[in-house]
């Protein structure tokens, strides 16, 4: 747990200087001044955390301080840990009682799918679980060639379809070989594409019918990758993705780079999408449980 | 729901539009709403503080013209800094000894190697010799993806994963001189630009293969973000120009300000798609209308202008111009449009909330409809097409069979062409001012 703690730490270490370091100045043992308003909200859009949210997190500050009678700014700190906090749940635990576990991984392109389906793999092959992967992006190019690799390093079978071929038949025959093979977990890993075009929505909505087809339990999880980078497109992103696959959790990558991610809040307060979990570095133990408290510790502290 | 951009600064104009006069607490009041609709295009904080400042000053006092109402002044001094501060548009830089080397730096995911591609195609196209350069041998595959990508566009991919990048770029860059190469492209990998090894290796690139071109990919997404990797990015090597990418997707861009005013680098290129071709040159008054959510609209007249045909056309607006337009006419038009390329990206090109509902519609479904309107016109004789009046029951019998459709069809396209007709005569009457105008 510690150790766990630790990587969170440091993982966030590079962002918390980026621009939260300036908060222990900012919230010192001076009276609450309308600069230091000014100041948190700048702290929180410059976090990505987008304006409502921003808007909404001052105002609850605003009422606390009214009604507890703060004065200091140096207690304006607890509060707002507390009311981010409010704001982000702890992610469910993972169930796999189903034998295969099909997961769906989707995201528009260069947010990380295919790099977490492998880390996602590695991870559930650490607990003693049995992965195949299905290497269903079969439009950009070498993304097969990317799982394959990965497939080969951590000794998994990877299902591919010929390039340009039909996702969803890879899909479908990944999901076959799976329950021949009687895996725990297959990670389907999907191509790149941005929420706007209509028709790889489309494909993507029948991936997933085709995956019911083949186990109609099936999929038991669909995750959205995420780049921590994003902006406020993000929650456009989330709620189309949702929309057309019904997308059951985020998976936040790239949160070990000075982005701090803040769509998360936006994102589980309007969509009810729980982040489960975050890349907070290159290797693949990097991708870690999503843990609120450490999040919002790192971020601040 | 975040309001978008466009609808914020409407609300924002008309109500400076029903003023006379403007007054310093008018300014002050737009310019709080034009506060909040940059920062929900995803412009930094810092910069948003500073462009605001800037419109406020030459809004309130003199600058505020006699010859417009006080709301069109305004609205065209943002999209006038706005255009300035996106900058002007720069070819790309290929002066200098050959082979000039153009070398792509950026974050994961960002989009590098797939420019590199683009980048490749286009340059081929205009006749260069081109030669890719693989640095990237930590992503699993990405020398793949490259020589892949290479294979498509018929230009050699160098790639060792045994070099370091740096010295493979050295060799490389003498390979091309010795094969009479004139353009060399280096992809390198994508990585924070917190991360000092990968900054390191940057530098000892640019160092060893003296590149004319750093360009800068940037997915047109990202958040405040993109002022801090502008800085790190510029801080390590000599950035020359920006590519965003991801142009196609419903993000404002609003980083693209960001990154100008931190880099001062002019953005070179748009991506606005997967294929190879989706390779844009910059325009500033057309991202500024976008950040603003007006719309390509000059995109759009551009793609309209290239694919019609000018005889035709002209030939048409004479016919128009007198109200005679005939199912023939109908039907070219409906041809000549649909040259302008796939009918997703135009609708995408639609301004503010026309384009959100466009964006609603199944490309599929218009393509189908399409189909059968021409049908049903081909079943036609030339003479019916020239005098729909003639078209009684049982000629429309006749052609709803001959087209494969039932008389309904027939029936509700020519109600179609009606409606059609209407509009056009109303046109004509009013001119533009029946149309909708873009400054007040």
């Amino acid at each position: 747990m510690v150790d766990f703690l630790n990587k969170w730490r440091e993982g966030l270490a590079r962002t918390s200087k980026a621009a939260f370091g300036r908060l222990a100045g900012m919230l010192g043992a001076t009276e609450i001044t309308p600069e230091t308003w000014e100041d948190l909200e700048a702290l929180l859009i410059q976090a990505d955390v987008g304006l409502e949210t921003t808007q909404a997190v001052l105002k609850a500050l605003k009422e606390t301080v009214k009604r507890e009678g703060l004065t200091r700014a140096s207690d304006l700190r607890a509060v707002l840990k507390a009311e981010l906090r409010s704001r982000l749940t702890t992610p469910p635990p993972l169930v796999f009682s189903d034998r295969p576990t099909v997961i769906l991984l989707v995201g528009v392109n260069g947010s990380g799918k295919t790099t977490t389906a492998a880390k996602l793999g590695q991870r559930f092959m650490k607990e003693g679980k049995t992965v195949l992967f299905g290497a269903a992006d079969t439009f950009r190019a070498a993304a097969v060639d990317q799982l394959q690799v990965w497939g080969e390093r951590l000794k998994a079978e990877v299902i591919a379809g010929a390039p340009e071929s039909d996702p969803g038949a890879v899909a479908y025959n990944a999901v076959q070989a799976g329950i021949a093979r009687g895996v725990d977990v297959i990670l389907i890993d999907t191509a790149g594409r941005l929420h706007t075009r209509f028709n790889l929505m489309e494909e993507l909505k029948k991936v997933y019918r085709v995956v019911q087809k083949a186990l109609p339990s099936a999929p038991h999880a669909v995750w959205l990758v995420l780049d921590a980078t994003t902006g406020q497109n993000a929650l456009q992103q989330a709620r189309a993705f949702k929309d057309a696959v019904r997308v059951n959790g985020v998976i936040l990558t790239k949160l070990d780079s000075s982005a701090r991610g803040g769509m998360a809040f936006a994102i589980q307060r309007e969509l009810g999408l729980p982040i489960l979990f975050a890349g907070l570095g290159e290797k693949p133990e990097d991708l870690t449980p999503f843990d609120p408290d450490a999040f919002i510790n790192g971020v601040l502290e | 729901m975040f309001e978008n951009l466009t609808h914020r600064l409407n609300q924002v104009f008309d109500q400076l539009r029903r003023r006379g006069k403007l007054s310093e607490a008018d300014v002050d009041a737009a310019m709080r709403e034009v506060r909040l609709a940059l920062l929900e295009a995803d412009v930094h904080y810092s910069v948003v503080k500073d462009f605001v400042n800037r419109v406020k000053a030459r809004a309130v006092g003199a600058e505020v013209s006699k010859a417009l109402n006080p709301g069109q002044q305004v609205i065209k001094i943002v999209h006038e800094e706005l255009i300035a501060t996106l900058g002007e548009p720069a070819p790309l830089n290929l002066s200098g000894p050959k082979p000039r080397v153009v070398m792509l730096v950026g974050l994961q995911g960002s989009g590098k190697t797939t420019q590199a591609g683009k980048l490749a195609k286009l340059l081929r196209s205009r006749g260069e010799r081109v030669m890719l350069v693989a640095g990237d041998p930590y992503r699993p595959a990405a020398v793949q993806q490259l020589q892949q990508l290479g294979e498509r566009v018929d230009v050699p991919v160098i790639a060792d994963l045994k070099k370091k990048p740096p010295e493979l770029a050295a060799y490389a860059l003498d390979q091309a001189q010795k094969g009479g190469y004139t353009v060399m492209i280096v992809d390198t990998a994508g990585r924070s630009q917190l991360d000092e090894a990968l900054m390191t290796e940057l530098r000892a690139i640019e160092k060893r293969i003296s590149p004319v071109e750093v360009l800068l990919v940037v997915d047109a997404m990202i958040g405040q973000e993109a002022l801090h990797v502008a800085e790190g990015f510029r801080d390590n090597v000599a950035i020359t120009g920006l590519i965003l990418t991801k142009m196609d997707g419903d993000a404002r861009g609003g980083a693209a300000i960001s990154i100008r005013s931190v880099t001062g680098v002019p953005i070179k290129f748009l991506g606005t798609g997967e294929k190879l071709d989706a390779l844009e040159t910059y325009d500033p008054g057309r991202l500024a209308s976008r950040i603003l959510g007006m719309g390509d609209v000059i995109g759009l007249i551009e793609k309209a202008e290239a694919a019609f045909d000018a005889q035709t056309a002209q030939k048409q607006a004479q016919k128009l111009m007198k109200g005679e337009m005939d199912l023939q006419d109908w039907l070219e038009q409906m041809r000549q449009m649909r040259k302008m390329g796939p009918l997703t990206q135009l609708l995408e090109m639609l301004p503010g909330q026309l384009g959100q509902v466009a964006r609603q519609v199944d490309p599929r479904e218009v393509e189908k409809n399409f189909k059968q309107i021409e049908a049903i016109i081909n079943s036609m004789t030339p003479e019916e097409r020239r005098n729909p009046d003639i078209l009684n029951a049982s000629r429309r019998r006749r052609i709803a069979a001959g087209s494969g459709n039932d008389v309904q069809a027939v029936n509700r396209l020519m109600k179609q062409f009606r409606e059609t007709q209407k509009l056009m005569k109303t046109l004509q009457k009013t001119g533009l001012k029946g149309l909708p105008r873009l400054f007040g």
